[in-house]
């Protein structure tokens, strides 16, 4: 187990007898990590020897936060932890909360919810996408997804006056009634997002460069996966079809037709395909969602003062990144006594060293790309 | 009836009467629920199993909204994780975290949340340690432990035995002070690091 | 006056002195060109603030580069560090000596022209080298390396590209290697029943990688080593490594245009009758419509001074079309024009590249350097001299 950390980086007046490693300090501010995220790389040459995160430049401790604020008032924060998936966020502490006060959320919202969480997916793939190919030096698709994420991001700005950190759900059902082009806008930007995909493929797929670039590269098999508790699309990838919306599913998406992509390799390029393919379902989900929409109230019955009796819930959705869970610990007074974030990232950055081991430099900042992390969820 | 819904202990310090006042209508069913949670005891033959194996040191088995647990003695909780990993597939550690009960005469309650691919099924596996007391170490059976127990060490102090290097995670390393600790006010902060680290009075 | 007029280096002085003058001038442009064109592939518009559509960008760039602090950090080398940038840009500019711009205007016609300029840009991979390794920094250490590594493994089959054009043309002097050209009244891409293509094909990717352009710019990857040998160097320091790596795309495209694009000869330059459509028409043509382009332009602007700038730059355009049709100054002119369209070309697949590819990895860098490329040049020159011998004899 030891050998998963590093030895500390050598002391300034290193001989000549170890010059042959190299300790490099990727981060906190470099270009391609995402974020604040530091690495320690231990190199020989090119080739790494280990990586060490350095994780917390962005903590600010929001489990703290939401000790000190009433069930509602905790709500927004929650869009700061995952920022370009803000909907999911939301999702996964309104269900927590629900699931606390053992409420029924109406159908309609039901499919309201299921509709924007996975156009936020898709704008969060997007970014993904953008960024990863970024990454690997391919400067253009980042821009083309830029463009495709700013309808996605229109939706949510009509639908409830923010882009990113939506806050779109409220504890019990919606806050809004959609708007009248809801419907319209959504199979838009499914038909939309059907037609770039063309794009991007034409861009990436075939490209030799970038096949070499990803086939092969940071391989996690499906074992590994699960005992470094990786989950999403990194999973899927490495042969595991199993997807909360299927597993468990919660907001009705046992109704709703769709695939699990899923790939046999487990690296990065299978990641790649199956976030690809997974834009594709996503926009199934959305067309089935839109046009059986049910009429009727979008609010159960939940008080203006939310007071959850004595408990503890732990609630997972599907993020786009992997499992998002809430474990929510309510003592019947108006502030959750603790709540625990499960984030995705944080947990899939934990097998970085696992996957790193034996690549080279350039392949590092492809394997932060196809973890897909954000700091903000990491630090929290 | 006035006197019964005004805030408990937990509530905040701003919460204005008049918000009570409307609060009024709302509110009136809190007042039947009883302080401590509703747990409902958990049938499974899964139950059956860990009572034949562990016996007395499995305290309770509850399932609340649907929600299976266990309570158990901390000394074996290693045993039991272990078991359910290897004989029963939880092969998934979904999460580790504590919450802190600083009542209650083990304040750390350590929650192992666990997953089984071939059962769809979550069982989450709960133990307190006293102040000072330790918890087993699982990163021999989940490498996703590692981090996790790096967490809960940054955040409540409670330390993992055979953990292999088990420092802050989050937190800066020379940080004094548990945040997540219920007596660590929300306001607080590690005053000499941040004016030696950051060279500001406060970073509030 | 007449002593000095006549004097037999008076041409070179005046040659060297304005492409020192000029070429910071259009290294600049070349950049806002990149970034334009850039901003085209991406759906976007680039540069539009500092002057009309962002025409004035270049100068105000390098305005901010000349006004920044000079960070020398203080670990590194102070001498060598210094040194690095002036070394990358001293090999870039002279290479510039021999390259023929057109039958009228070069600096020297040498009887190795193509192989002063091949050492002048090993020189240059020096002065990345240096730059790196005096910075005292682990990325820029790691980039130099990265440069010495591709920059020799990519001269090779560069060289041989080269070497097959030589062949072909039977000479070394660059003016006389077009000249080769026009009396075989065929590009050097085209001869050898089109069998020199694959040294064209092969010099352009070399010349790519020798450049440390995109897809193979691995010394200065920016999303892995940050921007790897001139990560320490900012303001002035940092724009001389610029002109060099500008100046380097120009000599390569250069060397590529004259060996096998015929250098400055108009397409077909033997074939008679197209002598007046292409040397006269297409040219005033052209920049008619750029003139077009810049009045259409002009009336788009709100700001006044922009509005006049663009007229400005329509009368310049219609000028220069005036120039090409006044049949006396037509000669003098004409071959730079083709000089600089077929370089302008290859510049602009160049930046194409850099819009499209992704980054290779340095181990898929070597193999493809060693695997593919030195063979197939090596197999190029033997298939071109085996194809020239039954073609000529």
């Amino acid at each position: 187990m030891s050998d998963t950390m590093l030895a500390p980086p050598p002391a300034p007046e290193a001989t000549l007898l170890d010059s042959n490693e190299l300790v490099i300090n990727m981060g906190p501010q470099h270009p391609s990590t995402h974020g604040v995220l530091r690495v320690i790389l231990k190199l020989d040459g090119e080739t790494v020897l280990g990586a060490e995160c350095v994780i917390g430049y962005l903590h600010r401790g929001v489990e703290k936060i939401a000790e000190n604020r009433t069930y509602q008032q905790f709500a927004p924060y929650v869009d700061r932890m995952d920022y370009v998936a803000a909907v999911s966020n939301g999702l996964g502490y309104c269900m927590a909360v629900e699931k606390l006060l053992d409420v029924e959320i109406p159908d309609r919202a039901r499919a309201v919810r299921v509709i924007l969480a996975e156009i936020n997916r898709i704008s969060s793939h997007l970014l993904w996408l953008g960024t990863h190919a970024l990454d690997i030096g391919a400067i253009t698709p980042v821009f083309l997804c830029f463009r495709e994420r700013e309808e996605a991001l229109k939706i949510f700005e009509k639908y409830c006056g923010a882009r990113l950190t939506t806050h779109a759900f409220r504890i019990g059902g919606l806050q809004y009634e959609t708007y009248d082009t809801f419907e319209k806008d959504c199979l838009t930007f499914c038909g939309l997002m059907g037609e770039k995909l063309k794009e991007y493929h034409d861009l990436l797929t075939g490209n030799r460069i970038w096949v070499n670039r990803t086939k092969g590269i940071g391989i996690l098999n499906a074992a590994d996966c699960k005992d470094y508790g990786v989950t999403g699309p990194v999973l899927r990838a490495s042969g595991e079809e199993w997807d909360i919306r299927r597993a468990q599913p919660y907001c009705g998406y046992e109704k709703y037709d769709f695939d699990i992509p899923t790939a046999k390799n487990g690296d990065t390029f299978d990641r790649y395909m199956v976030r690809m393919e997974e834009i594709v379902q996503s926009c199934r989900i959305i067309r089935q969602a839109v046009e059986d929409i049910p009429a009727g109230p979008i609010k159960g019955k939940v008080g203006k003062v939310i007071k959850p009796p004595p408990g503890e819930a732990y609630v997972s959705v599907e993020a786009p990144k992997g499992e998002l869970g809430y474990y929510v610990v309510s003592d019947g007074s108006l502030n959750p006594y603790r709540v625990r974030v499960r984030p995705p990232s944080f947990v899939n950055l934990g097998a970085l060293d696992k996957m790193c081991r034996g690549s080279l430099v350039a392949d590092v900042v492809a394997i932060i790309g196809t973890i897909d992390i954000v700091l903000g969820e990491v630090d929290r | 009836m006035s006197d019964e819904i005004k805030p408990g202990e937990g509530a905040p310090k701003t919460a204005k009467p008049t918000a009570d006042a409307k609060a009024k209508p709302v509110t009136k069913k809190a007042v039947k629920k009883p302080a401590i949670m509703e747990t409902m005891p958990w049938e499974d033959p899964l139950v059956d199993a860990l009572k034949v194996r562990f016996g007395e040191k499995i305290s309770l088995y509850g399932t609340y909204r649907g929600q299976d647990f266990v309570e158990a003695d901390v000394k074996a909780v290693y045993k039991i994780i272990e078991f359910l990993r290897n004989e029963e597939t939880f092969d998934y550690l979904v999460d580790l975290t504590a919450v802190h009960w600083p009542k209650k005469e083990k304040p750390f309650e350590i929650v192992w949340i666990l997953y089984s691919f071939d059962k769809n099924t979550r069982v989450r596996v709960k133990a307190s340690v006293g102040s000072g007391g330790k918890a087993p170490s699982v990163t021999t059976l989940y490498n996703a432990a590692n981090w996790a127990e790096r967490e809960v060490y940054d955040m409540f102090g409670v330390e993992f035995e055979n953990h292999p290097d088990l420092k802050r995670i989050l937190m800066p390393d020379e940080w004094e002070g548990f945040p997540l600790l219920k007596e660590y006010d929300i306001i607080r902060q590690d005053e000499d690091w941040v004016r030696e680290n950051l060279k500001i009075e406060s970073a509030q | 006056m007449e002593e000095f007029l006549s004097n037999p280096y008076l041409q070179s002085i005046v040659a060297t002195l304005l492409i020192i003058a000029l070429f910071p001038l259009i290294a600049g442009y070349m950049v806002l060109a990149e970034r334009k064109i850039l901003a085209d592939l991406q759906v976007r518009l680039g540069p539009m603030r500092v002057g009309p559509y962002g025409a004035l960008q270049p100068l105000a760039d390098a305005l901010k580069l000349m006004l920044k602090e000079d960070i020398i950090p203080s670990g590194a080398d102070k001498w060598v560090f210094w040194m690095a940038p002036v070394l990358s840009t001293f090999t870039a500019l002279s290479a510039f000596a021999v390259l023929p711009l057109s039958d009228k205007f070069y600096v020297a016609d040498v009887n190795i022209g193509i192989l002063f300029i091949l050492a002048m840009s090993s020189i240059g991979a020096l002065g990345l080298i240096l730059g790196g390794w005096s910075s005292n920094s682990k990325y820029s250490l790691m980039g130099s390396l990265r440069a010495a590594a591709q920059m020799v493994s990519y001269e090779v089959p560069l060289s041989f590209a080269a070497v097959t054009g030589i062949m072909c043309a039977g000479t070394l002097s660059m003016q006389g290697i077009v000249q080769a050209q026009y009396e075989r009244g065929v590009w050097g891409a085209f001869d050898n029943y089109l069998l020199m293509l694959i040294p064209t094909v092969l010099f352009i990717i070399a010349g790519t990688a020798e450049t440390n352009r995109a897809p193979f710019d691995l010394p200065e990857a920016e999303s892995e080593i940050v921007a790897g040998f001139h990560t320490e160097y900012s303001g002035f320091r940092f724009a001389l490594y610029f002109l060099a790596e500008y100046a380097a795309i120009f000599v390569i495209s250069g060397i590529c245009v004259t060996l096998f694009f015929g250098g400055w000869l108009r397409p077909f330059p033997n074939v008679g009758f197209l002598e007046t459509p292409l040397s006269v028409g297409l040219p005033v043509v052209l920049f008619g419509v750029i003139a077009l382009a810049c009045l259409r332009g002009a009336t788009r602007q709100i700001v006044a001074g922009f509005k006049l700038g663009m007229f400005g730059l329509a009368v310049v355009a219609l000028l220069l079309a005036a120039l090409f049709y006044i049949p006396t100054v037509n000669p003098l002119i004409i071959g730079l024009f083709w000089f600089l369209a077929k370089v302008a070309v290859l510049v602009y697949m160049f930046i194409w590249y850099r819009g499209t590819f992704p980054r290779f990895r340095y181990d898929q860098l070597m193999d493809v350097g060693w695997k593919w490329l030195i063979p197939v040049s090596l197999a190029g020159l033997i298939i071109n001299s085996v194809a020239q011998m039954l073609a000529r004899s």
